[in-house]
C-alpha cells in the first residue's frame, strides 16, 4: 500500500479546494438558504406539516442531500479531470499506485469536502429552523457513505468526460432531476400509487429516504433497505473503477 | 555489464490503427547514458510512454531491473522518472508543492533537504515559492525535471528536456545529468540537438519509423561511420575531375575552385598519399588545404535517409 501516494494526492486536492474556499462554501450555502425562503416560506405557509413534522425542517434532510449529490459528483469529477485536460495525468499513470490508491486520493478528498458542506448547510439550516436528530451516528453514516459514493460516481464522470461539456451535464441532467423527483421537497407517499411505483427506480429516493429518517424516524422506504441501495451503488462504482484502471480506459492511450 | 532495461518483441498500434512500434528489442544497460534519436513521429516517445505505463503496448513485454511493467509495476515504476516531451505541469501549485507532491506520489517520504538539494542544483531554489505558471518555459521544464528526480529514480528518462532551454541552462542540466549517471543513474535521452548525444551518450540507439536501425556504442558508431573529408582549394578552377584521378572517391566544389575527396578513417590506406602524388604528376597546384570529420548530424541523417541498410 502506497500511502504516500495517497496522502500525497489528498493533499493537493485540498489545497485545490482551499484555494477556492470561498466559491466552494459560499455558494451552496447561498442556495441552500434560497431554497428555504422560496420553498420554506412560500410553500410552508401552505403545508404546515408532512406526517408529524413541520415543512421547513421535512426539507432540510432533501436539501441537504440535493447539495452533498452535486457537490460530490462535481469536485471527483472535475479532480480528476482536470490532469487529464492539462495532461498531468500522466505522472499519475508512471507512478507506483494501485488504482485503488488514485481513487482513495482524489475521492476521499472530494467526500471531505462535501461531508464539510453538508454540516456547514445543516448548521445554516438551524439558523431558519428548530431541528431535531434522532438518530445522530445514522444520519452521519448516511451522509458520509452518499458522499463517498457519489464522489466515486463522479470520479468516474470525470475520466468518462470528453469535454467541460460532458463534465456538466451529468449532475445537471441526471442527479438535480432525479433528486427533486426523490423526495426532496415532499413525501413520496403523497402520490398516486402508480407514481409511488415508479419512484421506486429513482436511487436517491433510498438516500434522501433513509438520510430523512435518522432525522425524524419517517421514511418513505425502511432505513435498511435505504442502507443496502447506498451499499450497492458504492460496489458498482468501486467495480467500474476497478475496471478503468485495468483497462486504461480513457486514461492510457 | 548487465542490462537494467529488456525489452523484446515490444510493438504498438493505437486506436487510430497506426503501427507507431513494430517489433522493438532493445536492452538498456545499467548506468549508462543512451541516447535515443530519431525524426519526428519516429516513435521515440511512445517506446518511452510503454516503458513507463502511459501507453498500452500491443504486444511484447519490458522489465525494468527484472521487473514487468504490468504484472509488477509497482516495483517497475518506483524505479523510473520521466521527463515528458510536452511542458505539462499544474499551474497554480508552487515548485516546492508540485516537486514535493511528487516524491509522495513515488512513495518516498518526506525529505526536504533533498529537495532542496535539488531545486539548487537546476537553478530554481529562489523560485521555489512560485506559482508554476509565472515560471518561463525553460523553468517549466527545469521544474519537470526536478519532479522526475524527486523520489531519486535509479533511471531516468530525458524526453528532449533541452527543448527551449537556453544555452547556459543546458550546460548545468547536463552538468546534473553527468552526476546522475556518476552516482549510477541510468539515463534514457531523446533530442534533436545531435551534437548534445555526441557529448553525451555511451551508446546511441536510432529509431526510424517505429524500428530500431541502428543501435552502438558512439565511439565505435563514429568510428565506423565517421567519413573524413579533405578539401583541396585550387589555384586554377577545374571544369571536371580529371579521368586520371577517377579512381580516387573525387568531387568538385565551389566552381571547380576546390577538389574534395571523401575517405574511410577505418581503412587501412586512406589514399591519401597516392591522391598527392598523382596530383603532382598531373600538376595540379593547391593553394590551402583542409579535412573535416563528419559529426553525428550527418551520420544520423545519413543513416535516416538510406534506412537500415546502410549500416550493416
Ligand atoms: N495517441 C495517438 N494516437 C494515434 N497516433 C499517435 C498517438 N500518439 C502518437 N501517435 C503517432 O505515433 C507516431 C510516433 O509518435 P511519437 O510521439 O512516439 O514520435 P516521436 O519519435 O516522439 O516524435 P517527436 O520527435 O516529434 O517527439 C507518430 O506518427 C504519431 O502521429
Ligand atoms: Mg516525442
Amino acid at each position: 500500500m502506497n500511502s504516500h501516494a495517497i496522502l500525497a494526492i489528498y493533499k493537493f486536492e485540498m489545497s485545490r479546494t482551499l484555494r477556492t474556499i470561498w466559491q466552494s462554501i459560499v455558494s451552496p450555502v447561498i442556495s441552500t438558504s434560497l431554497y428555504f425562503v422560496v420553498f420554506g416560506a412560500a410553500i410552508g405557509s401552505r403545508i404546515t406539516e408532512i406526517e408529524g413534522v413541520a415543512y421547513g425542517a421535512f426539507i432540510v434532510p432533501g436539501l441537504i442531500m440535493l447539495m452533498l449529490l452535486t457537490q460530490s459528483t462535481m469536485n471527483a469529477s472535475f479532480g480528476i479531470y482536470f490532469p487529464r485536460f492539462t495532461g498531468t495525468i500522466y505522472e499519475l499513470l508512471s507512478a507506483p499506485v494501485s488504482s485503488f490508491e488514485i481513487a482513495c486520493g482524489y475521492v476521499g478528498a472530494a467526500a471531505t469536502k462535501s461531508i464539510v458542506l453538508g454540516l456547514i448547510i445543516l448548521a445554516t439550516s438551524w439558523l431558519f429552523v428548530p431541528l431535531h436528530i434522532a438518530h445522530p451516528f445514522w444520519m452521519l453514516t448516511f451522509l458520509v457513505l452518499t458522499a463517498i459514493t457519489f464522489s466515486l460516481f463522479g470520479f468516474i464522470i470525470g475520466i468518462w468526460a470528453d469535454g467541460f461539456e460532458q463534465l456538466q451535464i451529468i449532475p445537471l441532467l441526471i442527479i438535480t432531476p432525479l433528486t427533486f423527483l426523490g423526495g426532496t421537497f415532499y413525501s413520496t407517499h403523497v402520490l398516486p400509487p402508480f407514481w409511488q411505483t415508479v419512484t421506486l427506480f429513482n436511487p436517491v429516493v433510498y438516500l434522501i429516504s433513509g438520510f430523512r429518517w435518522s432525522f425524524f424516524e419517517i421514511a418513505d422506504v425502511s432505513p435498511m433497505v435505504s442502507l443496502g441501495m447506498t451499499l450497492v451503488f458504492l460496489c458498482l462504482c468501486l467495480v467500474t473503477i476497478w475496471w478503468i484502471f485495468k483497462t486504461g480506459y480513457r486514461l492510457k492511450k | 555489464m548487465t542490462s537494467i532495461i529488456s525489452i523484446s518483441g515490444l510493438s504498438k498500434t493505437y486506436a487510430s490503427g497506426f503501427q507507431a512500434l513494430k517489433t522493438i528489442n532493445l536492452d538498456i544497460k545499467r548506468g549508462e547514458i543512451f541516447a535515443l534519436l530519431g525524426p519526428n513521429g519516429a516513435g521515440k516517445t511512445t517506446l518511452i510512454g510503454v516503458i513507463c505505463g502511459i501507453v498500452n503496448p500491443t504486444a511484447g513485454t519490458v522489465t525494468v531491473d527484472g521487473h514487468e511493467i504490468a504484472s509488477d509495476y509497482r516495483a517497475a515504476r518506483s524505479l523510473i522518472g520521466l521527463v515528458p516531451q510536452e511542458l505539462t505541469t499544474d499551474a497554480f501549485e508552487t515548485v516546492w508543492a508540485t516537486v514535493s507532491f511528487s516524491r509522495g506520489l513515488f512513495g518516498k517520504p518526506k525529505n526536504p533537504a533533498y529537495i532542496e538539494k535539488i531545486l539548487k542544483d537546476l537553478s530554481l531554489w529562489d523560485k521555489k515559492d512560485n506559482k508554476i505558471m509565472t515560471l518561463s518555459g525553460g523553468m517549466k521544464r527545469r521544474v519537470l525535471i526536478a519532479k522526475a528526480l524527486s523520489h531519486e529514480p535509479q533511471v531516468l528518462f530525458l524526453d528532449e528536456p533541452t527543448a527551449g532551454v537556453d544555452v547556459e541552462l543546458r550546460k548545468d542540466m547536463w552538468q546534473v545529468v553527468r552526476d546522475l549517471r556518476a552516482s549510477g543513474v541510468t539515463i534514457i535521452l531523446t533530442t534533436h540537438y545531435i551534437e548534445e548525444a555526441e557529448d553525451m551518450a555511451d551508446r546511441i540507439g536510432v529509431i526510424s519509423k517505429g524500428e530500431i536501425i541502428l543501435v552502438e556504442n558512439k565511439a565505435e558508431l563514429m568510428r565506423k561511420l565517421g567519413k573524413k573529408q579533405l578539401t583541396l582549394h585550387l589555384q586554377k578552377p577545374l571544369d571536371a575531375v580529371p579521368t586520371e584521378l577517377a579512381t580516387h572517391n573525387l568531387a568538385l566544389a565551389d566552381d571547380g575552385n576546390e577538389l574534395v575527396f571523401t575517405y574511410d578513417t577505418m581503412a587501412e590506406r586512406t589514399g591519401v598519399t597516392a591522391l598527392l602524388s598523382d596530383l603532382a604528376r598531373l600538376n595540379i597546384r593547391f593553394r590551402d588545404l583542409q579535412t573535416t570529420q563528419s559529426s553525428l548530424e550527418d551520420i544520423f541523417i545519413g543513416l535516416v535517409h538510406n534506412g537500415a541498410g546502410a549500416t550493416s
